[in-house]
């Protein structure tokens, strides 16, 4: 789970971790109130959403006066916000953060991520603040300094002294390193977070250390103890047929193509996805509808893949284990009944009952496309919305 | 395959008494898994399946000599459940549990460090001997004992393999998930080792996904240490970066990521690599044939 720049700065702050004076608002007016009451010659206004990039994209921007602060804040709410993570739709933005504007002198990069190597929490830090760090690992690696924490002991004191020097980070700036470093680690402990990075961390004019922009990311399977964390969720910025997928136990990810997938187990949603590309189709969406699906989950898959208006065909691959075919044979009837289905639903049912399923299928009245093996699967899938796509395109030129 | 489950291993479950690790205790024993107890906390003494139930993870050991635990415990549970058996001195750890929170596993890990114990998972279907026993959620049925052993991060996706692989005639001696997780007990490359000195196997399936640095790091000690032929294949060619697919450890973070990066570099360390998932079955057959 993801939060808000102003969400990680508010408990950055409560770990010990200087950041800029400054408050999220909704309005307008709002924001003026609150550069008046923070003080000082120029703000910054961010709009707050779940993305990278926002500078780029104009959701940055500073203000010279009260004034400024207020049309700049009027400008970025309300806006969508086009990044380079958020698609061509980009992202509404409904409040910004309001803070002091600060002066840099240097600015660096520390961050905490899990080592799946190591499998360890693992300390990161460059001197080329500002900039993401995959560009740095990428263009300039040795730019990278890690520090590999041991969870029996935590993030040492000497550990941050070493990071520190690597990067520059000497004399009076020392303590100041070793006390955000071990803020943004306890930080990251004591909520579950999977990565938690500050960027850039900024020597100010004044000379002290100032976190200008922090991200965190929380573990979702640590959610049910951590309840002031899951307070903090945004469901504006989810995907609802992500969320309505969730409250069904079901794990959906739209994607942009038009072959609607429901499939048991992650490996397998992916290799149906994998086949169907490899046949030159597009998969609408990952779905896993999970082990020991009933027949009203496998409704509920449906209704949440049948939201995505681009999907024009169905293909269900069910390698049933824990599963039954039986019982995913018979939610597919009633998905077909209760929500008047009329696309191409191309089924491949194996593993446990897959006789029962198949007879489930064949004894109904709905024209199922049945396939032998994920191959054939794929192979019919693609056939068949090809054929829907040569149908509609030259309809279409005819009402041009 | 003899490290890990075999004719002589004696098996538990933890959190025996629940309704999930019943019915796969069952299962398991069906096929002849050697099952000699289990663990539910507060029902110490009592019988289950005709087999006695313990309190602790040390008494089973003690009263039955227990060498092998599938922990079938829930996700808030399952750490104390892993580090009890690691305490208790069990050698091979079976964890099915999804969703365990991951620092709650990079304490696990570190608690492991200086034992004997391995563990499978977690997020696993499990491990299965065909013709041994098994310890997991599998369906038994699909596998037929033969000289492939497969290891893989999906379930479903293992089950597809052992399909292919049966219409053409190849059993395998064992089947290990190591689970979709992001941080797990036991990488490949610790599992294709085993597979390595097994004298049951004669070729090698690694079923990946994108995410993480396993599969390329399996193929790297592979190529310096394997004399089997070690056959690969990737899921997630059409995965978007940055959205977990399922798994929590099936996400791209970083290029090296991306299935292709994964299936270009194992190719070009030397392995049978399969592009299309419907062909792992007739790679495994062109691997061992050459």
């Amino acid at each position: 789970m993801n939060i808000h720049e102003y969400q990680t700065k508010d408990l950055l702050k409560h770990y010990g971790v200087p950041v800029p004076p400054g408050r999220v608002v909704h309005t307008d007016a709002q924001a003026a109130t609150v550069a008046e009451e923070i003080g000082g010659s120029r703000w910054v206004v961010k709009a707050q959403i779940h993305s990278g990039g926002r500078g780029k994209a104009g959701g940055v921007r500073v203000g010279n006066s009260i004034d400024e602060v207020r049309v700049i804040a009027d400008e970025i709410i309300g806006t969508n916000l086009v990044t380079h993570q958020t698609g061509a739709e980009g992202r509404l933005v409904r409040r910004v953060l309001v803070e002091q504007a600060s002066n840099i002198v240097r600015e660096y990069y520390v961050g905490l991520i899990i080592d799946r190597a190591t499998r360890r929490i693992t300390l990161v830090a460059s001197a080329e603040g500002g900039v993401e760090i995959e560009v740095v690992a990428k263009q300039t690696p040795e730019r990278i300094i890690r520090e590999i924490i041991d969870p029996a002991v935590g993030l040492l004191d000497f550990q941050c002294r070493k990071v520190a020097y690597k990067v520059g980070l000497k004399g009076a700036l020392l303590p100041q390193a070793v006390k955000v470093m071990k803020g943004l680690y306890r930080c990251m402990r004591d909520n579950d977070a999977i990565m938690a990075e500050i960027n850039p961390l900024a020597i100010v004019d004044n000379g002290q250390l100032l976190a200008l922009d922090a991200k965190m990311t929380f573990d979702d399977n640590a959610l049910y103890r951590r309840p002031t964390i899951s307070e903090l969720r945004d469901f504006d910025e989810e995907d609802p047929k992500e969320v309505e997928a969730t409250g069904h136990g079901l794990n959906y990810i739209a994607l942009d193509g038009d072959v609607g997938c429901i499939v048991n187990g992650a490996g397998l949603a992916m290799a149906t996805m994998d086949a169907i590309t490899l046949h030159g189709g597009r998969p609408a969406n990952f779905l896993d509808v999970g082990g020991g699906a009933t027949p009203e989950k496998v409704a509920n898959a449906f209704r949440i893949v049948l939201q995505d208006p681009a999907v024009k065909i169905i293909l269900i691959n069910i390698f049933a284990g824990i599963n039954r075919c039986d019982w995913i044979a018979t939610g597919i009837i009633q998905a077909m009944r209760d929500q008047n289905i009329q696309m191409p639903i191309i089924v491949r049912l194996a593993g446990t009952n897959v006789e029962e399923g198949r007879t489930i299928l064949s004894t109904s009245k709905f024209p199922f496309i049945i396939a032998s093996n994920l191959n054939d699967a794929a192979a019919k899938a693609v056939t068949e919305v090809n054929n829907i796509v040569q149908k509609v395109v030259p309809l279409k030129k005819e009402h041009s | 395959m003899s490290v890990l489950l075999n004719k002589d291993s004696r098996v538990i479950f933890q959190g025996f008494t629940g309704q999930h690790a019943t019915f796969h205790a069952e299962e398991a024993m069906k096929i002849g898994t050697k099952v000699v107890g289990g663990v539910t906390p507060g029902k110490g003494g009592t019988q289950h399946l005709g087999l006695p139930v313990f309190d602790t993870v040390e008494e089973a050991v003690q009263a039955t000599g227990a060498d092998v635990s599938g922990i079938f415990a829930p996700p808030p549970f399952a750490a104390d459940a892993i580090m009890e058996a690691i305490d208790a001195g069990i050698k091979t750890i079976v964890v099915i549990a999804d969703g365990i929170p991951v620092q709650d596993m990079v304490r696990v890990e570190r608690y492991r460090l200086g034992t004997n114990s391995i563990i499978i998972g977690p997020n696993t279907p499990g491990i299965i001997t065909p013709g041994v026993g098994k310890v997991g959620i599998m369906p038994s049925h699909i596998y037929s004992p033969g000289r492939i052993g497969i290891v893989s991060r999906s379930g479903t996706l293992n089950y597809e393999a052992v399909a292919q692989m049966s219409d053409l005639g190849l059993g395998q001696s064992s089947s290990i998930g190591i689970g979709g997780d992001p941080v797990n007990g036991t990488d490949f490359a610790t599992v294709l080792k085993a597979f390595e000195d097994d004298p049951d196997t004669d070729a090698v399936l690694m079923i990946g996904e994108i995410g993480g640095p396993q599969e390329v790091e399996a193929a790297r000690w592979a190529k310096k240490n394997m004399r089997k032929p070690l056959i690969g294949y990737v899921a997630g060619l059409s995965a978007p970066p940055g959205r977990r697919m399922g798994h929590a450890g099936a996400i791209i973070s970083s290029e090296s990521d991306t299935a292709t990066a994964k299936i270009d570099m194992m190719e070009a360390l030397g392995m049978f690599v399969v592009r299309n998932p419907a062909d792992i079955g007739a790679t495994v057959l062109r691997a061992i044939k050459s």
